[in-house]
């Protein structure tokens, strides 16, 4: 059966001979030009005058637009209209594009761009968390406040408070293919536009509105990224939009990639939070109460940051029951790039929040933190502090399995004779669960359409909506089509994500692409299987449920055919060949203003113990072994979800160690290069790194009993942060109170805390 | 310039092309060979990583920081040439087999570091890899397909020895340090183009137009090392590998630390010379030499005069050295070795240093005899710690003592708070790599890179 085989990425052999072709890969039509945006150096101010003759006159320049240029709509939100492509009048962020520069090569457009003589008042910049709560700038008008039962009074006749606030930082994607979209001008004003987008079909409302044209006239193919990881779902717009209005006013075609550092300093990031909490307790470190405010920097535009800052809330709980919790969250604006998606959505820091949480009451109550933590989980009929009710609830069981699989109780005892034994070395040892809603918060956005393609020798081409970032969604989907028609996979051709095949689709997000797309394909095959049948159930003379399509070939009672020879049979026989599939979560409900219903179809699930070591003199530390058990349900593929499980790892671990956003106190990004931001290396992996799948089946109706895996096992990266904190904790009496990242100077300043006892 | 080279064993002749060039955009633009990748046009994520052979061997490169005229009489082969028509080499048949792609995009360079290491038979994955980001898998699985292809057979188009073109003579690419100095005195203010990992930026980043460039890796004198009874002499051409490989007998903890100077794409083109000259007060080299009391050799025209390496850096940004003059050399005094150095920054491997620390301390009778402590990180130029210095000569060689001492680091260094590590931190590290230094002669464990679960 194709499902369930742990077959390689579907381009894994392109990708390792250079063959894959991504969007700067493409031949270039002639006469092609290319873009830059010019940026503003200012975090807030009016723009009193812009001289751009210089740019104007440079070599090779073709044309320079400001947004007075721009023939229709001058914006590339994608949620309400308060992102223009170039800004207008006033700018809001250091390294807002101002204006597009066109030329007729990649560095003559690099070169100019830094040509541009733009006057600018200074206005005073609010850019951080402090800033803004005393500006009171923020999305929507207040704190969106969600609660059950009555925190308060719990907390009141609570026997012990623990009470703390600490602060995590954003981070960058660092997807390896920066922004990237080529827009090649078409008969009758339309236009072809191939993007490295996570969402074709946004890409393709953004470029309409900007060109003047409905929808129809814009065709978006995307056929594969070079990472996303968030980072694609709203922020290549401003690069598309530009080249089609580019190659609108030109009519030659237009590209546009970011150097790495203008993309690092234009697209938004990861929403660095603050939270603060009050947290009643009982001796045995039961949660009796909960008062949590979440405050999320969000920048200057919208964006996704309203559902990222209700995802938060959403996993306030984490893997544990809150009986009464009050949990606010603020959604503020700075003059800083607009955070936006990335892997987790919120989750992340949600998740974050109640470990930290649960690890504090266990340092100021002296309790072991698993103790602390299993005294916490849900058990199954429990409701969330939003109403869904917890079935098929792993963590506890996942939890016995891991430690012990792990060799919990022997390590902890190694690690306190090591901390014995060594006075400048520490060695910490952590554990972390994760429970992740799956679905889209936004109801509507949980659909999905393929169209599938019998040809009469067999072959079959398969398309849906989700795209490619390299997390293995083509094949997974692949061997799901595969399955359904009973052929080897050979016979399955995976194309690329085309708004011209497929309309209306969601962002490949939320870790939904495999459930969304595998249904939809599903139903798409199952359509043609079902014809296929219908038709051989005549010429066999039986009915059709005795057809079958197993092993390449189509089974009556009494006969079989190859699955060519029934495809070619069916054509002859003018059956259609080709059929759409379209799929929606059910189940699901959300009222948003309460905070209660079911967002999610289930919950997805996994454990992690890390293992570190730190040295108390510069706070330098290392993670020494990692062990997860990660619940992909019925896995479509082990491999690929295996390889999920740990680059998500690694990346969650880059977020709360190494990977430290810098600005100064102007507003300018300090680190805006792999050379002063640092994403995990080779040998910052875990040096023992053991990852299984705990194999159960989804107790909800998914593509073939499958989980989703592409956010969810980034959240296990919290237990080396934990780890961490373990190793500091082991060198004094005080609480730790580290904050995130947990760079070596931040792990030094909490061995100093610990030293002090305070 | 004319320049002739290999590409993936065919030869090619540029006439008159601009030497200043990257080779990343010549191959990707000009020559259609996409499968090499633009990531961060820095020299830092590896997505970019040809391999570069000539008569020293083969070694992998960023090309986006590499220029056409460093490729002069070398052989250049691309991810494209990798696989043998439809036989993949073992290090891509290894990468599919252990899942070690995601995205892909990363790929190509791995595939080319792993087939670069495969040919050298080298095995240390790590290190091979500390120059190739990649967001997507977590390393795991590449790291297992290193190790899966190791055992494999070279493949021949790799084992067979080829014959590297030949190359004209001209000014701007000497062949002898004599015929550097003459084109230095011709053209005193051109830019000197050893490895480019520092110069490349300028052209990638900062769009400066380099020209008049002189590319100096072709100076065959500049590479050698001579031993005399009192001194390693080091020509200014030497690569940080050809040094860390040379340290790994003579300095070891010195060698540990050009480990962690940058990735291996890195340290198989910068020089010790470029890493002087360009007066970085945040460059690896030179505390480490500054401790060992190490001379610059410079050399104008025919005029050769000798510095103290400490005295090289006068200011941020401002070395003694004259329009015309360049590095010839440096000089180390051989003796007993006590130097310690220890590299911090954010990440372990490819990163710029926020501090650097380098003792050199010789303690007879448990007392301080000699001390010699450079910092780098800690002001606008490579800097001794001359306080902590004369409070440690004489005094015992305990903890006590040590303890005291660091605390005149205070009056040497006043660092400041960058993007790096802030100066409070900066002025703690220092005190304690001191209180290190001190340790690691007691046998205590002091490196949570030797540890293991």
């Amino acid at each position: 059966m194709s499902t369930g085989a742990p077959l390689p990425h579907d381009a894994a052999a392109l990708h390792v001979t250079g063959a894959a072709r991504y969007v700067d890969d493409i031949p270039l039509p002639a006469n092609c030009l290319h873009l830059a945006f010019g940026l503003s150096e200012v975090a807030r101010g009016v723009i009193t005058h812009a001289d751009l003759t210089k740019v104007r006159e440079a070599d090779g320049v073709v044309a320079v637009l400001t947004a007075a240029d721009l023939p229709f709509e001058n914006d590339v939100s994608p949620s309400i209209h308060d992102e223009p492509l170039l800004a207008q009048g006033e700018v809001f962020y250091h390294g807002q594009p101002i204006f597009l520069v066109v030329a007729t090569s990649h560095l003559a457009a690099r070169k100019a761009a830094r040509l541009g003589q733009i006057t600018i008042d200074p206005r005073p910049a609010i850019l951080s968390i402090d800033d803004a709560l005393a500006a009171d700038s923020r999305f929507e008008n207040g704190p969106v406040v969600w609660s059950r039962g009555d925190a308060s009074t719990a907390m009141s006749a609570a026997p012990h408070i623990i009470e703390g606030s600490f602060e995590m930082g954003g981070q960058e994607h660092f997807y390896l293919e920066g922004q990237a979209a080529l827009a090649v001008p078409q008969d009758d004003g339309d236009m072809l536009v191939n993007s490295s987008t996570q969402h074709p079909t946004e890409i393709q409302h953004k470029v309409a509105h900007a060109i003047g044209v409905p929808m129809h006239a814009v065709r978006v193919e995307t056929r594969r990224m070079g990472g996303g990881f968030g980072g694609k779902e709203s922020q290549g717009n401003a690069l598309a939009v530009a080249c089609a209005v580019a190659a609108r006013q030109t009519g030659r075609p237009c590209k546009m990639r970011y150097d790495r550092d203008d993309d690092m300093v234009i697209t938004g990031k990861r929403h660095d939070f603050r939270i603060t909490y009050r947290a009643g307790v009982d001796d045995d470190g039961r949660l009796v109460a909960l008062d949590v405010t979440q405050l999320a920097r969000c920048g200057w535009a919208q964006d996704l940051s309203l559902p990222v800052a209700d995802r938060a809330m959403l996993h306030a709980d984490n893997a544990y029951f809150l009986s009464d919790v009050r949990i606010e969250s603020h959604r503020l604006k700075t003059h800083t790039a607009s955070a936006t998606a990335f892997r987790g959505f919120g989750g992340p820091q949600g998740v974050f929040g109640i470990e930290r949480i649960m690890d504090h009451i266990a340092r100021a109550r002296g309790l072991d933190p698993m103790d602390v933590r299993r005294v916490n989980y849900y058990r199954d009929g429990q409701t969330t502090h939003y109403g869904q009710e917890i079935q098929g609830f792993h963590i506890p069981a996942m939890t016995d399995a891991l430690l012990q699989r792990a060799d919990y109780a022997q390590r902890r005892a190694e690690v306190a004779t090591f901390n014995a034994e060594n006075p400048l070395l520490k060695k910490g040892l952590a554990f972390s669960p994760v429970k992740f809603g799956i679905s889209f918060t936004l109801t509507h956005l949980n659909q999905a359409g393929a169209l599938v393609h019998v040809y009469q020798d067999g072959s079959i081409q398969m398309n849906h909506g989700g795209t490619e970032m390299g997390q293995g969604l083509f094949q997974k989907v692949a061997q799901v089509a595969a399955r359904s028609f009973g052929v080897p996979m050979e016979l399955v051709k995976i194309t690329a994500t085309d708004t011209a095949k497929v309309p209306n689709t969601s962002a490949t997000a939320a870790s939904s692409g495999s459930d969304l797309n595998g249904m939809a394909v599903q139903k798409a095959c199952l359509t043609i299987r079902a014809r296929m049948a219908e038709h051989l159930a005549q010429i066999w003379q039986c009915t059709p449920a005795e057809i079958t399509f197993a092993d390449g070939q189509v089974h009556g009672p009494a006969q079989s055919v190859l699955f060519q020879e029934a495809a070619q049979m069916a054509y002859e026989a003018r059956v259609s060949l080709s059929a759409t599939g379209f799929y929606k979560t059910p189940e699901i409900t959300w009222d948003r203003a309460k905070g209660q219903g079911r967002p999610f179809f289930y919950f997805a699930h996994g454990v992690a113990l890390t293992e570190v070591v730190i040295d108390t003199l510069t706070g330098e530390n290392r993670v020494l072994r990692t062990d997860i058990l990660h619940d992909a349900g019925t896995s479509l593929n082990p491999a690929l979800d295996i390889g999920q499980v740990e680059g998500g790892y690694v990346q969650g671990v880059g977020w709360l160690t190494t990977e430290e956003l810098v600005w100064d106190d102007k507003g300018v990004l300090r680190t805006h290069a792999p050379s002063t931001y640092k994403i995990p290396a080779c040998s910052d992996r875990p040096r023992i790194f053991n990852v299984d799948l705990w194999d159960q089946p989804n107790h909800e109706d998914t593509i073939f009993r499958s989980k989703a895996v592409g956010e969810p096992p980034f959240m296990l990266g919290i237990s080396a942060w934990l780890a961490l904190a373990d190793a500091v904790a082991a060198c004094g009496d005080g609480f730790h109170d580290m904050n995130a990242p947990a760079t070596a100077e931040e792990v030094l300043s909490a061995v100093e805390r610990v030293r002090d006892g305070d | 310039m004319n320049i002739t080279f290999l590409l993936n064993g065919e030869s090619v002749t540029l006439r008159d092309v601009d030497p200043t060039q990257s080779t990343l955009n010549w191959l990707r633009d000009t020559r259609g060979l996409t499968g090499t990748k633009e990531g961060c046009n820095e020299g830092d994520c590896g997505a970019c990583t040809v391999m570069l052979r000539d008569a020293d061997g083969a070694r992998a490169v960023n090309a986006c920081i590499l220029f056409l005229g460093q490729l002069d009489g070398k052989s250049l082969t691309t991810v494209e040439a990798l696989a043998d028509g439809d036989a993949l080499h073992p290090v891509q048949e290894a990468l599919v087999e252990e899942h070690g792609s995601q995205c892909g995009f990363c790929t190509p360079g791995i595939a080319v570091s792993l087939a670069t290491a495969h040919l050298n038979g080298d095995r240390a994955h790590d290190d091979v890899l500390a120059g190739n980001l990649c967001r997507c898998t977590g390393y795991a699985p590449i790291v297992r397909a290193a190790e899966r292809a190791a055992e494999a057979p070279v493949p021949d188009a790799f084992a067979a020895a080829h014959a590297l073109p030949d190359t004209d003579d001209t000014p701007m690419r000497p062949k002898t340090a004599d015929a550097l100095a003459q084109a230095l005195m011709e053209h005193p203010h051109a830019t000197l183009v050893a490895g480019a990992t520092d110069v490349g930026l300028w052209s990638t980043k900062a769009l400066r137009d380099i020209r008049p460039a002189i590319f100096l890796n072709g100076v065959a004198d500049l590479k050698q090392v001579e031993f005399t009874d009192t001194h390693i002499h080091i020509g200014a051409g030497v690569s940080i590998e050809a040094l860390r490989l040379l340290m790994l007998d003579h300095l070891p903890h010195f060698a540990e630390m050009l480990r962690r100077f940058a990735s291996t794409q890195v340290r198989n083109v910068a020089t010790i010379g470029g890493n002087i000259a360009n007066g970085s007060p945040i460059g690896d080299g030179p505390p480490p030499l500054i401790a060992l009391d190490a001379v610059l050799h410079l050399r104008r025209g025919d005029v050769r005069r000798q510095v103290a390496l400490e005295d090289f850096f006068i200011d941020y940004g401002k070395q003694d050295r004259q329009p015309g003059e360049f590095v010839e050399a440096i000089s180390v005094p051989r003796g007993p070795d006590n130097l310690r150095v220890y590299k911090l920054s954010k990440r372990f491997d490819q990163d710029i240093s926020a501090v650097l620390g380098a003792f050199n301390i010789a303690v007879e009778d448990r007392k301080v005899a000699t001390a010699r402590i450079a910092f780098g990180g800690m002001a606008g130029t490579p800097k001794r710690a001359t306080h902590v210095e004369d409070a440690l000569i004489g005094q015992p060689w305990d903890l006590a003592s040590v303890e005291a001492a660091a605390q005149a680091f205070a009056k040497d260094y006043t660092p400041m708070t960058d993007m790096r590590a802030s100066a409070d931190y900066r002025l703690r590290a220092c005190q304690n790599m001191l209180i290190r230094c001190f340790h690691e002669g007691t046998g205590a464990k002091t490196s949570v890179l030797e540890v293991t679960s």
